[in-house]
């Protein structure tokens, strides 16, 4: 979490100085322009300010009834020159659940075609592939599920990477790999906004346990290497990929007794297309627990094959619908049971249905969209209603819930029914 | 039974509109639709421009869209198009890229993507139908990537001094929400100039009025030519009382887009041509 927080308040104070300063800059292409600036496009700049608050519906013993508050300002500049395109993108925010100023670099990226078959972009950058809609298979990039689970803006589901992206094209397929020289991991559930069930304690926690990992964080030696070989035919898009870095959230324990991060190995393929009037997609990964092939290490997750079947279509006027279906299937299931004296087991299959609705009303100044998972297998659900209408060009509001329903305390979804919660957003953009 | 009747309603159609092709200045009214649809989509093998639409409804409240367009064809035969959009407006989906490779085949969906720089993400879009509004307008997505003319039955129902007015009626009416349109096509650019859609009980509810016309200069096979080109066109719909107003600016004709312009590549991270 080192990147994500900052209460140091000098950074925090002299990022927005830095922002500040950017905006006056981007006067200077109407003057002579500074040497500087010679041979650059104008600087563009761009971004919002944005009030955010959100309350828990219910109480939860181990976490704040608030469960998202803060003013927020996103700041973007970019320019290009003959052989490159530069942009920095970054957030302050005041926070209201840690009490505390905060800084998040999103984006700082140079990138460049310096031939006609490779593209190349260094830097910090939030990268995305695979064709799940909100789960992900072979999409190893850091997520932020802290941000998706109290109701912050879409945007923020994808936490960056500092990492070097490569891409070759032919006519025979085309190659992205993605270097990443220290490992990035999700910004997972740490008790800190959201609580959660503690396995190891085999109770609720929030903020008064918050997980303590031992974080590979070598640089070039605790590194992540991500592939995908894709080519389109005939606009049906099949994919390859792989993943050597590490399980990004804890999956396991260190002998210290924090949480760990296991070694991870992926190997997966997808394709996407026109399957009747709709789009059809099919994802598959072998995730590789590499620290413990056989499973019998109690201290290190299982391998896990997963499946991912999924259709779209407009169903009505601007409606849109889609359906997947998703399953997790651990695969040293027998060695897993042996291991857990006691405590309460995961299913062998872990089975997920999908269903995102998506309606645009009033010329598509208003959107309703409902996303929402249902385990039949864990017997828990989650669902994103959300309400978001264009006052005007700059001016949007927002409303939304995140609400979690489950049978059992300790299930994926079931865990977090307590931070059910509802929000509400007004954001000005620039 | 079905099948026979609808046999017969469309041979009367073609017989009607072939009766009515009579004298039109030598051409029939396939003739007239054919070229009416290539001046207004097909001119030149590629071409780009920079696009601003005021959507203004009936209160007067206006929003704005400002795009980069490109255009690619598939061969010279008037058929499948490639199309490239880089939205700069509204703030909210600014850098977001929209890509379609168009099927002029009427069994063949639009292939279209989206791409959300926020997020890095490529997402196909499952939209079958072309009839709903195009980034919040008054201009319907069929408008903007044409309307095959195969879909619908076409009869010449009068000439005026500077129109042919034609009159197209669908032939799967159930796909779209018209009865019929009149088309008025200048006589001497074959261009589009208005267009009246009526519902049932000839009630008109919907124009779109090319209102600038310019000439644009080209390089052709080695030659200059030059392309008159639709510059300013207003799309009214008359049950909500709103307007869209469309105007390309910078236009180009012929400047060599590459095929692979219209690729995930390019989709990801947009090429010079479209930032611009």
């Amino acid at each position: 979490m080192k990147r994500h927080r900052c209460p140091d308040h000098y950074r925090v104070l002299s990022a927005a100085l830095l922002l500040c300063m950017a905006a006056p800059l981007s006067q200077a292409q109407e003057g002579p322009g500074g040497a500087l600036l010679e041979g650059f496009a104008p600087l563009e700049v761009h971004g919002f300010g944005e009030l955010r608050g959100g309350y828990r519906t219910q109480n939860d013993r181990a976490a704040k009834d608030v469960s998202v508050m803060e003013s927020r300002l996103q700041l973007e500049v970019s320019t290009f020159n003959d052989w490159a395109d530069f942009k920095y993108k970054g957030d302050v925010w005041a926070d209201g659940v840690t009490e505390q100023g905060h800084y998040d670099a999103r984006e700082t990226w140079v990138f460049a075609r310096p031939t006609d078959f490779m593209d190349i972009k260094v830097g910090r950058q939030v990268l995305t592939w695979g064709t799940g809609e909100l789960v992900f298979l072979n999409d190893l990039f850091p997520k932020d599920w802290q941000s998706f689970f109290i109701g912050r803006d879409m945007e923020y589901l994808k936490a960056p990477s500092d990492a070097a992206k490569v891409s070759f094209f032919s006519d025979l397929a085309n190659v992205d790999v993605v270097y990443t020289p220290q490992f990035d991991s999700d910004r997972y559930i740490t008790g800190e906004y959201v609580s959660y069930w503690d396995a190891a304690r085999q109770r609720h926690a929030g903020s008064d346990a918050r997980v303590h990992s031992d974080r590979p964080d070598q640089w070039f030696r605790d590194d992540e290497i991500a592939l995908r070989l894709y080519r389109n035919i005939n606009n049906y898009e099949w994919a390859l990929y792989g993943y050597w870095g590490f399980w990004k959230k804890p999956a396991g324990q260190a002998p210290s007794g924090a949480a760990a991060f296991p070694d991870l190995h992926v190997y997966g393929a997808s394709v996407r297309g026109q399957v009747g009037p709709g789009i059809g997609n099919a994802e598959v990964a072998y995730h590789q627990s590499a620290d413990d092939e056989s499973g019998r290490d109690p201290a290190v997750d299982n391998s896990e094959m997963r499946y991912l079947i999924g259709y779209t279509q407009e169903v009505g006027r601007d409606l849109t619908a889609g359906l997947q279906y998703y399953v997790e299937q651990m695969l040293n299931y027998g060695p897993y049971r042996q291991h857990l004296s006691g405590r309460w087991a995961r299913d062998r299959y872990r089975h997920v249905i999908t269903l995102q609705l998506t309606q645009l009303l009033m010329s598509q100044n208003l959107e309703l969209s409902l996303s929402s998972y249902y385990s039949p297998s864990d017997e828990d659900a989650y669902l994103r209603p959300s309400v978001n209408y264009k006052w005007t060009d700059n001016l949007t509001l927002e409303a939304g819930a995140n609400i979690f329903l489950g049978d059992h305390p300790h299930t994926f979804f079931g865990q977090f029914e307590d931070n059910t919660n509802v929000y509400t957003a007004v954001r000005y953009s620039f | 039974m079905k099948m026979s009747l609808f046999i017969v309603a469309l041979s009367l159609g073609v017989s009607v509109g072939s009766a009515a092709a009579a004298d039109s200045d030598g051409l029939t009214v396939e003739e007239i639709v054919q070229q009416a649809n290539h001046m207004a989509l097909y001119q030149g093998q590629d071409g780009t421009g920079k696009v601003t639409m005021v959507i203004t409804d009936k209160q007067g409240r206006t929003r704005q869209r400002q795009f980069n367009m490109l255009r690619k064809d598939d061969g010279d035969a008037d058929q499948d198009q490639k199309y490239y959009v880089f939205f700069q407006r509204p703030a909210d989906v600014r850098k977001m890229v929209f890509m379609v490779h168009k099927h002029a085949a009427l069994a063949q969906d639009d292939d279209r993507w989206l791409y959300m720089p926020s997020l890095d993400l490529v997402k196909r879009i499952a939209a079958s139908d072309k009839r709903t509004s195009f980034v919040g307008s008054d201009f319907l997505y069929e408008d903007i990537s044409g309307r095959n003319p195969a879909e619908d039955t076409h009869e010449l129902v009068r000439m005026t001094d500077d129109y042919y007015v034609i009159r197209n009626v669908p032939k799967q009416p159930h796909t779209v929400e018209f009865a019929y349109y009149l088309a008025h096509i200048d006589r001497t650019t074959l261009l589009p100039r208005k267009l009246e859609y009526f519902k049932k009980g000839d009630r008109l509810y919907r124009v779109i009025e090319s209102s600038e016309i310019q000439s644009i200069t080209a390089q052709e096979n080695g030659k200059t030519v030059t392309y008159p080109t639709v510059t300013k066109s207003i799309a009214r719909d008359l049950e909500n009382g709103s307007r869209s107003e469309m105007t390309f600016s910078r236009v180009r004709y012929n400047i060599g887009l590459k095929e692979s312009l219209f690729t995930e590549r390019y989709l990801r991270r947009p090429p010079r041509e479209a930032i611009r």
